[in-house]
């Protein structure tokens, strides 16, 4: 399609507007009220242009460009036109810039500039302090109505892209005001303070509240890095007031991948850990009991002489490490080279153990890759979703955008199987509330309707699958009726979910931890994989296998063979050729054995096969399954090393303390869960004496006897590069403005979006025959609930970081345990209640959750809370392939106390 | 009509209205905010919470649009309703003692309603019988040419 703007031709794509296609051609229109998140709304008038043809001028947001348009963007009487609303708007807009944070990114202001508008017209400033709204309180934002200009930029982000559907505007013409429903305070409502609303914001109406006063937009620096939160991996900005050394707020780029500008409320509000007085400045040796600080060569001459003795006595072997999923890429793979080519064991893991390694275990062995199938762009178009086991919106929200999106504006249909009422459930078509821990019996029966009513993609299972008849028992014996009664779900149910999903286009299957945290963890995997491929949807776009991974970096410290059996690159430890391929790279003699896996490490403290523990950004003292089984081992290793940001809960039973930098004093790459490397910046100067995490590595492994060195992360990533073929082609500089996804083979290839087109990795997809086993533990007379696990959108992991910050911990400040009303009935508990909830292996007191979130028999606690920690009451009963605890189902009890 | 303010609400006849709208759409918002306040004289905000509950609409947009348009009230109503004029003819013929004495004898600010329920006191542009000024109405009554002291027998007839 091609027009004239300005005299100038330009071409636009189809369903561009005429404003999308002269910034597209670098034709600056003014505008206030648009947002490409949004749909336009032509309300500001400030983009009107002049169309040949057309009797009025147009307001350039909303007209769609058509072929041979004739615009004109800047003439007198435009200009005119747009003076006039500047100076209604700034009649209106009740402040001064020299106090506003927003002053210098604010588009009120520029347009001000640009069209000169005259003093005179600028309202009379009122007082700094906003009249009483909606946010009063608020610790994460605030709203001055005086800054105002009712763009409803805000009110549409809340409800059209975060769909929470938080905020309106109350009263009409000059009273018109942004607010709550009622206006209620805004953390009664149903906001989740994903700051969105702030970052569509035209003005500084709508601002961080922690950020007010400490510096102004105009003065602050800002640095793109990876948020540190989650496995969407945000591309973030910090902004720093360069005078104080100090994170102010954090920003995001619409249009950037893979998040379009949008965060969630840890990476929006989540950075007050960075600078936190708590944060550990110098190694700290325990003497007597005791922490004393001490020097780094002291430190690092503890360690290597310590490893040393322990080796040269026990053997290699009685050496551990856990290397940590919050680290970089480039972290790992030194700490995982130490332990391997320096030590020279195996016994290096994280705990990606504890939430993903069944999924790495079961798509290896079906597909060939453990990771996420397709890319997060792709949901959007997706025409089935099928969410099992994974509370997207609070523990992916940035990816719950898409999918929200894919029902709401492309009608993807959406299925749910969660025995919790999640977020998700209003948008989806059908919510299977299975009971915990027999996910087989239900993706069983799906395929057995599937076979049954002939919806199987017969080419697809002959062309590209094998041992489709092996796996065909297991399923033709789960009926729907037989799947109903060890389920709960109707038979009916299944049907119709078996349905949609074999009969759409495109299918996806999102999972996490609610599919993985068991003992048939591994079987669960199996069996999703086994539906997408009887289906035929997988290895196309939008069709596919998708695991959301948890933590940040989860992604990339498996990739960098931070796991017992896998060198970088899920290169097997005991294949004998990449043994010596490794050999050769390493210059160094490597045990050809496979090492243990996070638990079993504990296990063999216990047994006195381990005797020294290195930890480096791991918190296992309130991670791990039951924790005092755990706890009780920390204190028996005979020597422990945490090297973190903060003194944890482990950290308290180490020998050895060392301060790391936090990601936002790194440079370095993170993966996230779509399989994107992604650049992580320094953006502060670190505290104290704190170092980076691979230089502390190569310190101790040069003192311990193996000279490692590096210049820099990228020099580590070149390495990586030359070892790793999946990431053969990834380089810093090919990374710099937008992360690649692996595979990346080499300096050409550009990536790849979704995995197994026309091939699996492993030649065929693999059929497994999967039979519903019960879960470890039953309840019984005595523990008759099922206890399950997880997380909350507003705290991470252990909360290291996240109950650091006071916008974040307003929400949720404590840990809680959620149980159906009718149960609560019958065991005399009221809403808010301490209860006490056992297990056959500790007990944890806490406040009772009344409501309908979980069904009856069952009970939901979220893990992040040290002064109630679930984790004491979990079972650590194993996988048997991929090793993972049972965290989603226990027997317990509860009572009131 | 409810008169006790404290005293939960039955959500039976909200119920009843969201049952009879059949299929939901954004076009259904109106229709269903005037009936409930047909049925419980204003709109209760944990009514409109049940209303969203069971209609899927959200209370963000039920409070945009009840805020937006006179007809809606947030506030429960007295069982009869004064309209003060406050138009131009009639404040130069004495409108603002009227509204004066009104709220003296009422014991309320205007917009609000009296703790005994019996009164909501408004005031209003211009009630566009400006040749009767100074104006009131009580529901669908109208008072012209008022005198402060007449206030008292006319609020009487209303019980
Ligand atoms: S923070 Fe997010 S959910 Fe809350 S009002 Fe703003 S956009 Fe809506
Ligand atoms: S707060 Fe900001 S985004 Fe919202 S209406 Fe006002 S100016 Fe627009
Ligand atoms: S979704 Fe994840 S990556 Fe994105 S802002 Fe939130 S925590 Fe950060
Ligand atoms: S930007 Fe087009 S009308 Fe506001
Ligand atoms: S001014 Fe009072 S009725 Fe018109």
């Amino acid at each position: 399609m091609k027009l004239t703007i300005d005299d100038k031709q330009v071409t636009a794509k189809p369903a561009q507007t005429v404003l999308q296609v002269a910034q597209a051609n670098g034709i600056d229109i003014p505008n206030l009220c648009y947002d490409p998140r949004l749909a336009p709304s032509g309300s500001c008038r400030l983009c009107l242009v002049e169309i040949e043809g057309q009797r009025a001028l147009q307001p350039s947001c909303v007209f769609e460009a058509a072929e041979g348009l004739v615009v004109r963007t800047n003439t007198d009487e435009i200009r005119q036109i747009r003076k006039t609303i500047l100076e209604l708007l700034f009649s209106e807009h009740k402040a001064r810039c020299t106090t506003c944070d927003e002053n210098g990114k604010c588009d009120l202001q520029s347009y001000a500039y640009e069209y000169q508008l005259d003093e005179a017209s600028l309202g009379a400033g009122r007082g700094a302090e906003p009249a009483p709204n909606y946010t009063t309180g608020n610790l994460a934002l605030e709203y001055d109505p005086n800054k105002c200009i009712r763009c409803a930029r805000c009110v549409r982000i809340c409800d059209e892209v975060q769909m929470a559907h938080a905020l309106t505007f109350k009263n009409r013409a000059a009273e018109t005001e942004v607010a709550t429903a009622f206006d209620i305070p805004l953390n009664d409502s149903t906001c989740v303070l994903c700051g969105q609303c702030i970052s569509t914001c035209p003005t500084g109406a709508l601002y961080d509240r922690s950020a007010k006063g400490l510096c102004q937009a105009k003065d602050m620096v800002r640095t793109r890095t990876t948020c540190v939160y989650c496995g969407v991996g945000c591309q973030i900005d910090l902004n720093v007031n360069p005078k104080t050394n100090r994170i102010v707020r954090v920003t995001s780029e619409v249009g950037c991948i893979p998040n379009d500008g949008n965060l969630c409320v840890k990476g929006r509000f989540g950075m007050d850990f960075v600078g936190h007085p708590e944060r550990l400045t110098t190694p700290l040796i325990k003497r007597n009991g005791s922490f004393e600080k001490a020097s780094w060569d002291e430190a690092i001459e503890v360690i290597a002489g310590k490893f040393k003795k322990i080796k040269s006595e026990t053997g290699p072997d009685s050496i551990a490490g856990l290397s940590s999923a919050k680290c970089t890429n480039e972290d790992n793979y030194v700490f995982q080279k130490f332990i391997r080519a320096g030590i020279g064991t195996n016994n290096v893991d994280h705990c990606a153990r504890l939430c993903h390694a069944s999924t790495v275990a079961g798509l290896a062995r079906a597909f060939g890759s453990g990771a996420m199938t397709n890319s997060i762009d792709e949901f959007r178009n997706a025409r089935c979703i099928f969410v099992i086991g994974s509370n997207t919106p609070e523990a992916h929200p940035v990816i719950a955008l898409s999918l929200k999106e894919a029902v709401v504006k492309h009608g993807a249909e959406l299925i749910v199987a969660d025995p919790r009422e999640i977020d998700l459930v209003p948008y989806a078509k059908l919510h299977l509330q299975q009971r915990p821990g027999t996910d087989v019996a239900l993706i069983n029966a799906m395929m057995n309707v599937i076979i049954e009513e002939g919806l199987t993609d017969k080419d697809f299972i002959a062309e590209r699958t094998e041992d489709f008849e092996k796996a065909t028992e297991a399923i033709k014996e789960m009926t729907p009726e037989k799947a109903e009664k060890i389920t709960g779900v109707r038979a009916e149910a299944i049907r119709q979910a078996a349905r949609i999903y074999a009969t759409a286009e495109t299918a996806s299957i999102v999972f996490s931890m609610g599919i993985t945290q068991h003992t048939t963890g591994t079987d669960n995997v199996l069996s999703l994989a086994n539906l997408a491929m009887i289906t035929g949807n997988v290895g196309r776009e939008s069709a596919g296998v998708n695991p959301l991974r948890g933590q940040n970096n989860v992604q990339g410290a498996c990739d960098l063979g931070a796991l017992p059996n896998v060198y970088p690159g899920y290169q097997q430890v005991e294949a004998p050729d990449i043994h010596a391929k490794f050999e050769k790279a390493w210059d160094r003699k490597l045990s050809a054995r496979n090492g243990l896996t996070v638990v079993e490490i504990f296990h063999a403290i216990e047994a006195g096969f381990i005797r020294a523990l290195y930890l480096m950004g791991e918190n296992p003292a309130l991670s791990d399954p039951n924790l005092s089984r755990t706890r009780k081992a920390l204190e028996e290793v005979e020597f422990l090393v945490s090297q973190d940001v903060f003194l944890t809960e482990s950290g308290q039973y180490a020998d050895v303390v060392l301060p790391a930098f936090c990601f936002a004093e790194k440079d370095g790459t993170f993966t996230n869960t779509e399989r994107r490397v992604q650049r992580v910046r320094r953006t502060v100067n670190p505290p104290g004496q704190a170092r980076d995490d691979w230089e502390i590595v190569c310190d101790i492994a040069t003192a311990f006897g193996y000279r490692m060195h590096y210049e820099n992360a990228s020099q580590i990533m070149d390495e990586i590069a030359s070892v790793s073929p999946i990431y053969g082609g990834i380089s810093f500089e090919r990374i710099e403005t937008v992360g690649l996804q692996w595979p990346c083979a080499n300096k050409d290839h550009p990536g790849t979006k979704y995995l197994h087109k026309g091939e699996f990795k492993r030649g065929k997809g693999k059929f497994h025959p999967v039979r519903f086993k019960e879960p470890a533990e039953l309840p019984n007379k005595e523990f008759p609930f099922v206890l399950s696990t997880g997380r909350l959108l507003y705290q991470y992991h252990t909360g290291t970081l996240t109950r650091k910050v006071p916008a974040i911990h307003q929400v949720c400040p404590t840990g809680y345990v959620e149980i159906h009303v009718q149960d609560a009935e019958k065991h005399g508990i009221g809403d808010g209640d301490s209860v006490e909830v056992s297990t056959p292996r500790g007990k944890v007191t806490t406040k009772a959750r009344v409501g309908t979130m979980v069904a009856r028999g069952w009970l939901f606690m979220p893990f992040h809370f040290a002064e109630g920690p679930a984790n004491m009451l979990t079972n650590d009963a194993l996988d048997p392939i991929a090793k993972i605890p049972e965290f989603k189902a226990c027997a317990a009890n509860i009572r009131p106390i | 009509m409810q008169s006790d303010r404290n005293a939960p609400l039955d959500k039976t006849a909200a119920l009843e209205i969201c049952r009879s709208m059949g299929q939901i759409t954004s076009d259904s918002l109106i229709p269903i905010l005037q009936q409930i306040q047909d049925s419980y004289g204003y709109l209760p905000a944990e009514i409109l919470f049940e209303v969203s509950r069971q209609t899927g609409l959200h209370v963000n947009h039920m409070f945009g649009v009840a805020t937006f348009y006179e007809q809606f009230h947030l506030e429960p109503r007295g069982r009869h309703t004064i309209k003060c004029c406050r138009g131009t003819a009639c404040h130069v013929r004495g409108g603002r003692e009227i509204a004066n004495t009104l709220k003296r004898q009422l014991g309320v600010e205007e917009g609000c309603t009296t703790a005994d329920m019996r009164f909501t006191f408004e005031t209003v542009a211009c009630l566009g019988t400006c040749f009767l000024a100074p104006v009131m109405m009580v529901n669908n009554d109208y008072y012209g040419n008022v005198a402060s002291s007449r206030i008292k027998s006319i609020l009487e007839k209303y019980k």
